[in-house]
C-alpha cells in the first residue's frame, strides 16, 4: 500500500523528523511505501498532489495543527500526536492498513468521504491552498481550468494553422479561404467523412482543419470543467463540462465559460455539503449532485445569460453599423478593441461577423472601405496571440510552465490569424491581460485604418499575405499593438503577488 | 562551526535527575561561549520539558529548545552507565543528546538538527554512539553520519 504522512511537534526540530523517520522505516519494514511531510522548523517540502491522491491512507501525528488538511479529505486518515508515531511506527502502519482494509468492507464509508469533496485514487489533480486569500484561490482556480485547456489550443491551433500552410500550397492564394468550409457533417463536396482523398493535397489540408476545430470545440468546456474540479474537485466536473459546451453553443465565449466554470463548481460545492439521508448518501456522488448541479448550471446560463447576449450582439451590431460612415481610424480603434476583448466570445464575434458581412458585399471592388475594415480586424485579431508569445519569451519567470509552452505556440496561432491562442492566458488572468489585449489590439486596428491596408480573405492570418494591399502596412501595424500589448501585460504581471501561488497549481497539474 | 566538538561530549553523565543532567550538559556550552546565559537556557529547555518529556524508547533522551541565549545549533551528547530518567515509557534513558538552536536559526543547522532527529531513530547508530570508547569518536560519528553523510 501507499501511505502519506505530515509529522508536526511544538519546537519544529527533533520530534517532527524522529517521528517521520519512524513511520517511513515502519511502512518499509512492513512492505509499504510511505512519504511524510515534516511541518517543522526547517521548510517543509510538500507533499506533491499526485502523491497524495496516490495514496490509500494518510497518518498524521502531530501535536500543532496539520497545514492544508483538506488535501486529504476523501482517504481514511490515522489521527495521532507525534510521540505516538515516534514510539510505535509500526502500530500505525498497521492501523492504516487496517483503516484501508475496512473502507474496502464498508464502501458506505468511502462514499460519504467521496462526496465531502475528494479525488480518491484518482489521476486527475488540482492543488489549491486553504490557507490563502480569496483573490489568489480564485487565480489558482482559473489556472487550474487553464492548464487543462492549453494542450487543446495547441493540439487544435497548430493543426489548423497547418491546415492553412496547406492550403495555400494546394489551391492557390485563396486556400485558406476555401479550406474552412470544409466540415464534418458539411454539404456536398465539402464533406470530408464522405470525400476524403489520399492523394488530394486539399483533403489532407481538409483533414487537419476539421480535426483542429473538434479540437477547438472543448476549449471552453474544458476550461470551465476544470475551474468547476478546482473548486468542487470531481463532483464539479459534469456541470462544469456541461456548462461550458452550452456557453460555447450559444456563443457566450470563453468569458461566458468562466461563469459556468464557478457556477458549477459552487453548486457542485454547495450541494455535496448537504446533510442527507444515509440511503441518499450513496447515490449523491454520482447522481444527485451532477444532475441538480447541471440544472442549476446551465439553466441559469440560458435563461439569465440568453437574452442579454442577443442584446448585447444587436447593440453593438447597430453602432459599428452607424459609426460605418464616419471616421475611418476610429472605427479602426473601436473593431480592434473589440476583437481584443473576448477572442471569440460575443464582442468578438460581432466585430468579425460585422467585417466578413461586409466583405461579401464589396464583392470584387479593389478598394471599398469594407475591404480596409476587413484587414483591420485581422490584424487586431493576431495581435493577443503573439504579444503572448511575445511577452513570454521576454520574461518567461512571469509565466507558469504551461503558459510558457503554450506562448511557443502561440507564434504560430498569431501568425495565422487563431486569436484562440490567448484564451489560455486571458482564461487564467482576465483583468490584467483583456486590458492590455484591448489597447495593444486598439492600436493596430486604428493604425491599419490609417494606412489604409485592405484584405480580401476573411482568414488565414499571415498565409493570406498574397491577398493583402500594403502588406507594409499591415504588418507595421501588428508590430506596434504586439509590442503595446506586450509591454504592458509585463508591467501588470511584474506587480501581481499572488503569481508564486498560482504557479503552484500549474505545476501539480503538469507533474 | 562544527555542530559538535569534543568538548561537547560527556561520556559519564552520573547526575541523579534529567534536570541535574541538563544542567551538566548545558554547562560545556556555556565555556565554549556558544551559549551566553545558562540560565534563561535552562529555562527554555524546561519549559519544551514540561509540555511533554522528551524521553524517548530505546533508551534516549533529547532535551532540546530554540532560545536567545544559543549563539549558535549545537549538540551536546551525554551517556549516562546507568541510566537517567527522562520521562519515557520503557526506562531510563542512556544516550542524552541536548539539542540547542539559536532563536532565529538558520536554515541550514536546522537542516542538520533534522537530520540528525531522524537518525536517532535508527538502531544502529545509536549502538555505535554507546559503543563509541571516546569523545573523539563520537565527534567523529555525527560528523560521518549527520553533517556531512
Amino acid at each position: 500500500m501507499k501511505f502519506v504522512g505530515v509529522t508536526s511537534c511544538p519546537t519544529g526540530i527533533a520530534h517532527t523528523y524522529m517521528a517521520a523517520e519512524s513511520l517511513e522505516q515502519s511502512a518499509k519494514a512492513a512492505g509499504h511505501e510511505m512519504e511524510v511531510e515534516t511541518q517543522g522548523a526547517v521548510g517543509a517540502e510538500p507533499l506533491s498532489a499526485e502523491t497524495i491522491a496516490a495514496a490509500d491512507a494518510v497518518i498524521l501525528a502531530h501535536d500543532l495543527e496539520v497545514k492544508d488538511k483538506a488535501r486529504f479529505a476523501g482517504k481514511p486518515i490515522i489521527d495521532v500526536g507525534v510521540k505516538k508515531a515516534i514510539s510505535d511506527g509500526p502500530g500505525l502502519i498497521a492501523q492504516a492498513v487496517a483503516a484501508v482494509e475496512d473502507w474496502r468492507i464498508n464502501p458506505e464509508r468511502a462514499a460519504a468521504a467521496a462526496a465531502a469533496p475528494a479525488a480518491a485514487g484518482g489521476g486527475l489533480s488540482t492543488k489549491v491552498d486553504t490557507g490563502v486569500g480569496v483573490g489568489t484561490k480564485i487565480r489558482q482556480w482559473l489556472m487550474t481550468g487553464v492548464s487543462y485547456m492549453i494542450p487543446f489550443v495547441a493540439a487544435g491551433g497548430i493543426l489548423i494553422a497547418l491546415s492553412f500552410m496547406l492550403a495555400q500550397v494546394a489551391l492557390g492564394k485563396t486556400g485558406a479561404i476555401q479550406i474552412v468550409q470544409y466540415g464534418l457533417a458539411a454539404e456536398g463536396k465539402f464533406n470530408i467523412t464522405q470525400n476524403f482523398n489520399p492523394v488530394s493535397l486539399t483533403s489532407w489540408a481538409a483533414l487537419l482543419f476539421v480535426i483542429g476545430g473538434a479540437a477547438f470545440s472543448f476549449l471552453v468546456p474544458i476550461l470551465s470543467g476544470f475551474i468547476a474540479f478546482a473548486i468542487a474537485d470531481r463532483p464539479g466536473l459534469v456541470p462544469g463540462i456541461v456548462g461550458g459546451f452550452v456557453s460555447y453553443t450559444i456563443g457566450a465565449g470563453f468569458l461566458g465559460g468562466l461563469a459556468t466554470g464557478f457556477l458549477g463548481g459552487f453548486s457542485a460545492r454547495w450541494i455535496s455539503r448537504w446533510k442527507v439521508h444515509k440511503g441518499v448518501r450513496g447515490i449523491m456522488p454520482v447522481i444527485v449532485i451532477p444532475l441538480l448541479s447541471t440544472f442549476i448550471t446551465c439553466g441559469l446560463l440560458i435563461t439569465v445569460l440568453g437574452r442579454p447576449l442577443t442584446w448585447l450582439t444587436d447593440t453593438l451590431n447597430t453602432a459599428l453599423t452607424d459609426m460605418s460612415g464616419g471616421s475611418a481610424v476610429l472605427l479602426g480603434l473601436i473593431l480592434g478593441a473589440m476583437m481584443g476583448f473576448d477572442f471569440g466570445g460575443p464582442v468578438n464575434k460581432v466585430a468579425y461577423a460585422f467585417a466578413t458581412t461586409g466583405l461579401l458585399a464589396a464583392g470584387t471592388a479593389t478598394d471599398s472601405p469594407q475591404l480596409k475594415i476587413m484587414a483591420a480586424v485581422m490584424a487586431a485579431g493576431m495581435v493577443a496571440p503573439l504579444a503572448m508569445a511575445l511577452a513570454t519569451t521576454v520574461r518567461p519567470q512571469l509565466f507558469t510552465e504551461p503558459e510558457r509552452e503554450n506562448g511557443t505556440a502561440a507564434w504560430l496561432l498569431g501568425a495565422s490569424f487563431i486569436s484562440e491562442g490567448a484564451i489560455p492566458f486571458a482564461a487564467a488572468d482576465p483583468v490584467r491581460i483583456i486590458t492590455a489585449s484591448v489597447i495593444g489590439s486598439s492600436i493596430t486596428g486604428g493604425l491599419a485604418m490609417w494606412f489604409g491596408v485592405t484584405l480580401r480573405a476573411p482568414h488565414g492570418g499571415i498565409w493570406v499575405s498574397p491577398l493583402m494591399g500594403n502588406i507594409l502596412g499591415f504588418l507595421v501595424a501588428v508590430a506596434v499593438g504586439v509590442l503595446v500589448m506586450a509591454s504592458i501585460v509585463v508591467v501588470l504581471k511584474q506587480r501581481d503577488h499572488s503569481r508564486a501561488a498560482v504557479a503552484q497549481v500549474a505545476d501539480a497539474v503538469i507533474a | 562551526m562544527a555542530l559538535i566538538t569534543t568538548n561537547q561530549v560527556v561520556l559519564d553523565l552520573s547526575d541523579p535527575d534529567r534536570h541535574a543532567a541538563t544542567r551538566t550538559l548545558a554547562g560545556t556550552l556555556v565555556a565554549s561561549g556558544r551559549c551566553t546565559d545558562l540560565e534563561t537556557f535552562l529555562d527554555d529547555v524546561r519549559k519544551r520539558e514540561e509540555q511533554m518529556a522528551t524521553g524517548l524508547p530505546g533508551g534516549i533522551g533529547i532535551p532540546h529548545a530554540r532560545s536567545t541565549a544559543i549563539t549558535e545549533p549545537s549538540l551536546v551528547f551525554g551517556r549516562s552507565p546507568t541510566g537517567i530518567d527522562w520521562g519515557a515509557e520503557d526506562g531510563p534513558a542512556t544516550l542524552v543528546f541536548l539539542i540547542a538552536a539559536p532563536a532565529g536559526g538558520g536554515e541550514e543547522h536546522l537542516k542538520i538538527l533534522a537530520a540528525l532527529a531522524r537518525k536517532l531513530m535508527r538502531a544502529e547508530f545509536r549502538q555505535s554512539l554507546t559503543d563509541a570508547p571516546d569523545a573523539a569518536t563520537v565527534v567523529d560519528i555525527v560528523d560521518r553520519e549527520v553533517v556531512n553523510p
